[in-house]
């Protein structure tokens, strides 16, 4: 189990709590705005960004390389984005603070 | 004097799919306040489709995952679901569409998110034939996956070497199934991509196990005891216990013609997604809609089309007056291979492949005509799509040279042409 923080772009702060899955789905499931998961969670759409805040950064480790080049599609993009769909929920990223990228 | 309520305007869908879903929840979020009516004939809350094919039918992860937005999420912006009801007819003087069982439900905006059924071919015996499906829904997958489960022989043949059919076959030889794709064409994914393409992916399916055949025409079904014999017109016969159909799509556009409403190639559409009748839109696979950046009208099958549309509709009906104007963009997962496209490459003169000199499963193939480039097909390399869709967008000229050659750091600024 774990406590995810998102915060939007219109900047509602939005704590969800977690068992399993990715965090795309957790974010869909409770209509995070500005996570939209086109793909369904594969790496392919680039619409589930955050930034993760840099003190959190050790919870979820970086973007693998698929990730890190499919984030270059976005210039909102830099050392803290993830595609969150990439993202395994687990006890690790309880506290978790993610800020919505777009 | 008394004031009248003023009546809520009803904004009615038809299709309740990667076009219809996200156009009613774009529509909330443009301020509707109407009421939004989501019909689709599919009993299943709204699901992805691209996992039917690839996850869903290998893992069996459940529909639930795959779901495009959760029970509740209608409830809460008041989409109003109307599952398992078929629209038969739509009157646009009237402004009304009918059900199935006869009723009548008016509107005052309608949008056709009626997308596309599989194509059957005439073949001889096509209806006669033991457990030969298309795939498109999740219905579809549920029998595919039972008749694997109780089968003790796994014989499958595919008809149609389409991303689908190879998507297919991938995933059922991850459950174990003998698997034998047929195309029609000399080479599989013929109609979508560059011979070097085809190439690979004809090699990947071989290395795990399918035996791919291309120029095969099949022309009859027979019954043989349980299973089916499939016949070609080379006189090679293959024995299936199970027959997976992907040979293209028919566009649900009946009820849009029956209306008198603009057809080509699919429901016409002008860059807010309008038909020919002002109060009705159209979205997603169903359209024939015109791309600027290509300067030609297309017909798309694609979760961004489907998606994408539907936010211009949705902008168009809040008042707005969108253009929907984004490049394509496309993916298909086979085994551990990620194939990403972006752009059109119908029409191109000259293909250049960039092979990564440290990973040959890593490539990309660039489609031109003379310098323009027109797409990029991306297996196992994001960065190639990346800089394609980059360079596609900007419309720069390109350094061929530098392009082709791996040992040219895969970065844009290398890739463009010095001369102006
Ligand atoms: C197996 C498979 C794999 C795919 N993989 C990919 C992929 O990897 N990447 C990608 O980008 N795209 C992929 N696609 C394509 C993508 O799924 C489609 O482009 C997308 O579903 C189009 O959405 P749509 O809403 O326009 O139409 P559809 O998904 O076809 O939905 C139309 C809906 O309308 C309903 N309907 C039609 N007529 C009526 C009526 N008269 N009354 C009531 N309901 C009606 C139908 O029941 C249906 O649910 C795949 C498709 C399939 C089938
Ligand atoms: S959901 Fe598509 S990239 Fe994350």
């Amino acid at each position: 189990m774990a406590q995810i923080t998102f915060i939007t772009n219109d900047n509602q702060t939005i704590t969800l709590e977690g068992t399993a899955g990715s965090v795309m789905a957790l974010a869909v499931e409770n209509g995070v705005s500005g996570i939209d998961g086109d793909c369904g969670g594969v790496c392919s759409c680039a619409t589930c960004h955050v930034h993760v805040a840099p003190e959190d950064m050790h919870k979820t480790g970086p973007a693998s390389e698929i990730e890190t080049d499919m984030l270059e599609l976005d210039d909102n993009a830099n050392e803290y984005s993830r595609l969150c769909c990439q993202i395994e929920i687990s006890g690790a990223l309880d506290g978790i603070v993610l800020t919505v990228a777009n | 004097m008394t004031e009248m309520p003023t009546k809520k305007p009803v904004c009615v869908v038809i299709g309740a799919s990667h076009a219809g879903v996200n156009f009613a929840f774009a529509l909330r979020k443009e301020g509707w306040e109407g009421e939004i009516l989501l019909y689709d004939a599919d009993p299943e809350l709204p699901y992805h489709r691209p996992p039917l094919s690839k996850t869903y039918l290998s893992n069996d992860d459940g529909l639930d995952k795959n779901r495009l937005q959760a029970a509740e999420r209608y409830n809460k912006e008041q989409i109003v679901l109307k599952l398992g009801e078929t629209v038969v007819s739509m009157d646009g003087q009237a402004k009304h569409i009918v059900l199935a069982d006869g009723g009548i439900q008016p509107y005052d905006k309608l949008v056709l998110a009626t997308g596309a059924r599989p194509f059957m071919p005439p073949i001889r015996g096509i209806d006669q034939a033991k457990n030969l499906f298309p795939l498109r829904t999740a219905a579809d997958v549920a029998h595919i996956r039972e008749v694997l489960r109780l089968g003790t022989s796994k014989e499958v043949v595919i008809i149609g070497g389409g991303y689908i059919g190879l998507e297919t076959a991938a995933s059922l030889r991850k459950l174990g199934a003998s698997v034998t794709v047929l195309e029609r064409e000399e080479r599989v994914l013929a109609r979508v991509t560059a011979p070097e393409m085809s190439a690979f992916f004809n090699d990947l399916h071989a290395a795990h196990g399918v035996k791919v055949f291309t120029s095969k025409n099949v022309v009859a079904i027979e019954p043989h005891g349980e299973a089916n014999e499939v016949h070609c017109s080379d006189g090679t016969v293959y024995k299936a216990d199970l027959i997976v159909v992907g040979v293209g799509i028919v566009v649900n556009k009946e009820l849009a013609q029956q209306a008198g409403l603009t057809i080509d190639n699919g429901i016409r559409v002008d860059a807010s997604a309008r038909t020919s009748d002002e109060s009705i839109f159209a979205i997603g696979d169903c359209t024939y809609h015109y791309n600027p950046h290509y300067g030609r009208y297309v017909r798309l099958e694609s979760v961004q089309n489907a998606v994408d549309q539907a936010k211009v509709a949705a902008a168009a009906i809040a008042g707005k007056e969108p253009v929907y104007d984004t490049l394509p963009w496309f993916w298909s997962d086979q085994y551990d291979v990620k194939l990403q496209m972006v752009g059109l490459s119908q029409g191109y003169n000259q293909v250049l492949v960039r092979k990564e000199a440290e990973n040959p499963n890593s490539f990309s193939v660039w489609y031109f005509l003379d310098e323009v480039l027109l797409a990029v097909d991306a297996v196992n390399q994001a960065k190639a799509y990346v800089l394609g869709t980059k360079l596609i967008k900007g419309g720069q000229r390109i350094d061929k040279t530098q392009l082709a050659d791996p040992t040219v750091d895969f970065k844009l600024a290398n890739l463009l042409s010095e001369s102006i």
